[in-house]
């Protein structure tokens, strides 16, 4: 199991490392699909298999069609391939790289001190999820719930336009 | 005698083979009920049982030239026709078949093939959009919204069924359904729009407004020749299969006999014998749906789906939810 958990650690940083370089905003997306799957087998690896389950549902299978709908309904073309070479030019990667290698070098400086983690098995079933949601977390959930209940009116509003 | 274990090697193998073989012959299968039905000349005169006629297509299908358009974004246009079939083979992989038979016993199998049929949506969508082309583009673009709106329904019409079983894994729904019934049903509402959404999920007629050869060409596959626009195909007949054989295992007791009618002596043969036995009837009920139904207008799609199917679907939950409550579990 850690050897999955390592191989899809690696592809999923990768592909999300090409996803961000991508000029074509097609291939990027699917460089981000990838990036989620891999996450969700990560969760699946550590026995979080309902979020591995919801992970590819909601993020893969939701949220990034909507996205490629929303690249497919304003079908950009080459016109704009060409604006983003011109944007991702070499010396706007340093700053950002620079900000992300410091954030990095604290993650491990932190997980250094860290003792190794617990890859034991404990597989969290959907019941024990839904009682720990609406149990001790049931304000998140309400709060959650308020923020999407202000997104659908808002969509709603913008649609009567 | 062998040993019948979930997921060993000799289960995957004859799965697979079936699912496969079954979904090659179900090409010709529809194709020779359409043709009595639809008064079709091919399927049902050439050589024997209209053989001839299938032979022909995967003749046609395998030697065709396999173009890619030089105007076509080449990485998406290649990767969309694969993502179908593969992605409907993993979700067969959960559907129990006997006590036994079976390739996967995930706990969360229910689920899992939400997951897949979310993911097969960027076949088409990811056809449309590489074609470059704007009949492939528009029918991508009816095949994103028909399927993210459908999978809204199917899911929720199915929490009526995790209510009563108390479970997402198919095997435990299946034997709740041994002891309490089958949840046809109490669940009727939800059979009826989970049937309805399944068919618009998998593209099939009366759903197939993605290709819909009289105004868009072909619609998302117009590009696609030779065993590309095979893959599509066969991972449409896969899908169809999936949703035939989930149909049984959600609402109508899986692999037990009906009502405890005709129960073979032996239990994984007899349970082998009433899935596919289910599962044909579904088959053919959607190759009847398709002789029988005329495609609606995009917009009569969309206004049906989320003006009737998602009011019904959430009714149907809270009235489930509030039967259960109410009976103390």
């Amino acid at each position: 199991m850690s050897t999955l958990f390592y191989l899809a650690a690696v592809i999923s940083v990768l592909s999300t490392l090409i996803a961000i370089t991508r000029v074509n905003v097609t291939h990027a997306l699917l460089y981000f699909i990838l990036s989620l799957i891999s996450l969700a087998t990560i969760f699946y690896t550590i026995g979080a298999h309902f979020a591995a389950v919801l992970e590819v549902i909601v993020y893969a299978g939701a949220i990034m069609v909507m996205y490629v709908f929303v690249a497919m309904m304003l079908n950009l073309g080459h016109a704009t391939i060409d604006q983003e070479r011109a944007w991702l030019k070499p010396s706007i990667w340093i700053g950002p790289s620079v900000m992300a290698g410091l954030l990095l070098a604290e993650l491990l400086w932190v997980l250094k001190d860290t003792g190794a983690a617990d890859m034991a098995h404990t597989v969290t079933a959907a019941k024990q999820v839904g009682i720990a949601l609406f149990g001790p977390y049931v304000l998140a959930v309400e709060l959650a719930s308020m923020l999407l209940l202000a997104g659908l009116v808002g969509a709603y509003h913008l649609a009567r336009k | 005698m062998f040993e019948f274990v979930v997921g060993s090697p000799l289960n995957i193998a004859l799965i697979l083979g079936a699912v496969l073989v079954t979904a090659a012959l179900l090409i010709w299968v529809e194709r020779r009920v359409l043709g009595f039905l639809n008064e079709r000349l091919g399927p049902n005169r050439v050589g024997p049982f209209g053989i001839a006629q299938s032979l022909a297509d995967v003749g046609k299908l395998i030697t065709k030239e396999d173009w890619v358009p030089p105007f076509a974004d080449k990485l998406p246009f290649i990767v969309a026709p694969i993502i179908v079939p593969v992605v409907m083979l993993l979700s067969f992989a959960v559907i129990p078949i006997a006590p036994g038979i079976g390739i996967m016993d995930l706990n969360v199998g229910l689920l899992w093939v939400f997951a897949m049929a979310g993911l097969g949506a960027y076949s088409a969508m990811l056809g449309g959009l590489a074609s470059n082309n704007k009949f492939s583009l528009l029918g991508g673009l009816r095949a994103a919204g028909q399927m993210i709106s459908y999978e809204v329904f199917m899911g929720i019409s199915i929490l009526g069924v995790v209510i009563l079983s108390d479970s997402f894994n198919l095997r435990e729904i299946v034997e709740a359904q041994h002891k309490n019934g089958w949840y046809v049903f109490p669940q009727f509402i939800g059979f009826i729009i989970f049937v309805i959404a399944g068919l618009a999920e998998t593209k099939r007629w009366p759903f197939d407004l993605a290709e819909g050869e009289s105004e868009i060409i072909s619609g998302f596959n117009t590009e696609y020749s030779g065993m590309k626009f095979g893959l599509f195909f066969v991972g449409e007949y896969i899908g169809m299969l999936v949703l035939s054989a989930l149909i049984p295992v959600l609402f109508f007791g899986g692999w037990y006999a009906p009502f405890g009618w005709l129960e073979l002596p032996n239990a994984i043969i007899s349970g082998i014998f009433w899935m596919c036995a289910k599962t044909g009837c579904w088959i053919f009920f959607f190759i009847l749906v398709r002789a029988a139904l005329v495609r609606p207008r995009y917009d009569q799609l969309m206004n049906y789906g989320w003006l009737v199917m998602l009011p019904l679907s959430l009714v149907n939950v809270l009235v489930t939810g509030a039967v259960v409550l109410a009976q103390g579990n």
